[in-house]
């Protein structure tokens, strides 16, 4: 019994305490290097000036390990897909709100789930690039998530394209559509930034700062429609964003922390990421005031809750760093009250190039309206409506002609007004770069071209690439179909008389 | 300020350089306090071409759907070309006028104050 060959076994199957487990399949992953310099082996990694001193500082934000992550991951799956799969026995297209909420689901299925999957490529590149190990297993770990989400965002949202229209290529869309290259585009100018910007822009900024602006709106307003799968699949992303966000405030600590001179990049990055996130999170705010038939809250309150309240705490917090807000916070502060409007009107005006419908709001919505933006609805925003409601009832809905001119940094048409003064004036900034002229929405997209000119002037402008020949053409209507992949005459035109429409109504007994 | 890339050589042909355009220029024209146009609009046209023909060939392509576009006095119309107040002849060619690619022509129509005098 006491042979020295079981006592050995013995040893072998103890198991280990937590402490040494985790340590053994996390921190002692990493190997040092014998034959090769280590500069060469992470060549990103100094490249875009920060300083670091000291990896081992890194506090791994997520504190698991790998088996019990597939663990915690799987049990999620079964529930997420019994779910799935007793919604769709049920049918439960039929207990959402109305029609028109589809069209908030169609957006997000277009916009917002390939960046997904932009965010677990970019987690795959970046998770390979810090020498860092904590900072390598966490990029990881959210890459992983990230693929995650898109499958279960696709599984999800799959049930509605039996009976919808406009949810049939998202993915190519996403590489095409006008106003998809707002999201797209976004995201490729992190993934094409150096490791630390990009987790500073995705982990900090937009995981950190801004996810709650996209979600909570995005998941309530799925609960108050009727929409069982897309909150199923929010409350089981949630926990994987709790652990992202963990990352995001890590990676600002540990930068701040590392080296002074880490102070004045870390700040250009949050100054240019911040206004960024808020330009794309526009397609939210028009979300939330006019594609949800059930209203969870305006944006304004929603941007007061988890930016302003929640976002001077963490400003105040980083200020003992030398960090302070985001530039043209204050601008933000004014545009609350315009954006969604401001959004959902570029929509409107080229409904018959959207991929999904668009749509005037009822008058209740509009008296809802009003009262949520007592100070900017009824002055600027009635009005819009009350032309576009009078055109419609003269047979002439209004599609607006032609192309828009769009801002070379976000890409939305230059469609935000001045915030200080006439506010009824679109706002319109300019830079030179090697002799040509490039055009700006704002001073904070302003700013950003003329920070990084020789990045932006290759940026993709769809209006610019169909002018150029590049998307066949030439009527727009070859586009949507040929290009674009829509199938004109269902996904896009206003929801009155879509098929959409009509079907939802022969499904509800509507004879109207 | 230069881009920080990990290639010492950064630098790339810009994507809407004018040669991508024929013999056309890119311009942009917006309606100032006409709201109705969610946007200024792109339009290509040689630079060769006359004021006039902007007048007659885009302006009715890009702002006819609005109710104040017919009663557009042209000759009282203000024009600013890249921030610059310009005071066009009919017949002058845009080039000549400082038309350049990419150019920003903005109008204001005194007197038209958009749907009930909304901006709109």
């Amino acid at each position: 019994m006491n042979s020295p060959a079981q006592a050995d076994k013995k040893t072998a199957t103890k198991k280990m305490n937590a402490k040494d487990r985790y340590r053994i399949l996390s921190r002692d992953l990493d190997w040092d290097f014998s034959y090769v310099d280590r500069k060469d082996a992470f060549p990103y990694e100094e490249f875009e000036g920060i300083k670091i001193t000291d990896w081992s500082k890194w506090e791994d934000p997520f504190r698991l390990t790998m088996d019990t992550y597939w663990k915690y991951q799987a049990e999620k799956e079964k529930k997420l897909y019994a779910i799935f799969d007793a919604f769709s026995q049920n049918n439960g297209q039929l207990n959402v709100s109305n029609e028109r909420y589809l069209n908030a689901i169609k957006l997000f299925l277009t916009a917002v789930t390939p960046l997904e999957y932009q965010a677990y490529q970019g987690y795959a590149h970046v998770g390979r690039q810090f020498s860092g190990i904590g900072a390598r297993i966490a990029s990881q770990m959210q890459s992983i998530d990230e693929l995650r989400h898109v499958q279960t965002q696709i599984h999800a949202m799959s049930h509605y394209n039996k009976f919808f229209d406009g949810f049939q290529d998202w993915a190519h869309m996403h590489d095409r559509v006008w106003y998809l290259s707002v999201p797209k585009s976004f995201f490729e100018d992190a993934r094409s930034a150096g490791p630390f910007e990009f987790l500073l822009a995705i982990s900090f900024a937009f995981e950190y700062v801004l996810t709650n602006l996209l979600f909570v709106p995005f998941m309530s307003g799925a609960a108050h429609n009727g929409d069982m799968a897309t909150v199923t699949f929010g409350f089981s992303a949630q926990s994987d964003e709790a652990r992202h966000m963990t990352l995001g405030l890590e990676i600002v600590k540990f930068l701040l922390e590392q080296h002074e001179d880490n102070v004045p990049i870390v700040q250009e990055w949050i100054d240019k990421w911040f206004w960024r996130g808020t330009r794309l999170l526009s397609i939210v705010g028009m979300m939330m005031d006019y594609m949800l038939p059930n209203k969870v809250m305006s944006w304004k309150e929603a941007w007061e809750v988890y930016f302003e309240q929640a976002g001077s705490a963490l400003f105040k917090d980083l200020g003992r760093y030398g960090i302070r807000m985001p530039k043209y916070s204050d601008v933000i502060v004014k545009e609350k009250e315009h954006v969604s409007h401001q959004a959902w009107w570029i929509f409107y005006n080229f409904g018959h190039a959207a991929g999904f419908h668009t749509w005037i709001p009822t008058d209740e919505e509009m008296d809802w309206l009003s009262e949520k933006y007592p100070d900017t609805f009824d002055q600027y925003y009635r009005p819009r409506w009350e032309l576009a409601r009078k055109m419609e009832a003269e047979g002439k809905r209004f599609y607006s002609d032609g192309l828009p001119q769009l801002c070379q940094i976000c890409q939305i048409p230059m469609t935000f007004t001045e915030m200080d003064g006439d506010q009824t004036m679109f706002s319109y900034r300019d830079s030179i770069f090697n002799g040509e002229l490039y055009h700006t929405c704002s001073d904070g997209c302003h700013d950003i071209f003329e920070r990084e000119p020789e990045k932006y002037a290759q940026a993709w402008m769809p209006v610019n690439q169909i002018l150029q020949g590049n998307c066949g053409g030439p009527e727009l209507d070859d586009i949507l179909r040929d290009y674009y992949n829509m199938n004109v005459g269902a996904d896009n035109l206003d929801i009155e008389g879509s098929p959409d429409q009509q079907r939802w109504k022969k499904w509800k007994g509507d004879n109207s | 300020m230069a881009v920080r890339a990990i290639t010492p050589e950064y630098s790339f042909p810009a994507r809407d350089a004018q040669s991508n355009y024929g013999d056309n220029i890119l311009i942009y024209i917006g309606w100032d306090h006409h709201t109705l146009f969610c946007s200024a609009k792109a339009f290509l046209i040689s630079p060769e071409a006359t004021f006039q023909q902007l007048l007659d060939q885009l302006m009715p392509a890009g702002f006819s759907q609005h109710p104040d576009f017919a009663q557009i006095d042209w000759s009282a119309t203000n024009f600013v070309l890249n921030r610059k107040q310009i005071q066009p002849e009919a017949q002058q060619k845009l080039a000549d006028l400082g038309f350049v690619h990419k150019s920003l022509l903005r109008f204001a129509t005194p007197g038209l104050t958009g749907y009930n005098g909304s901006h709109v």
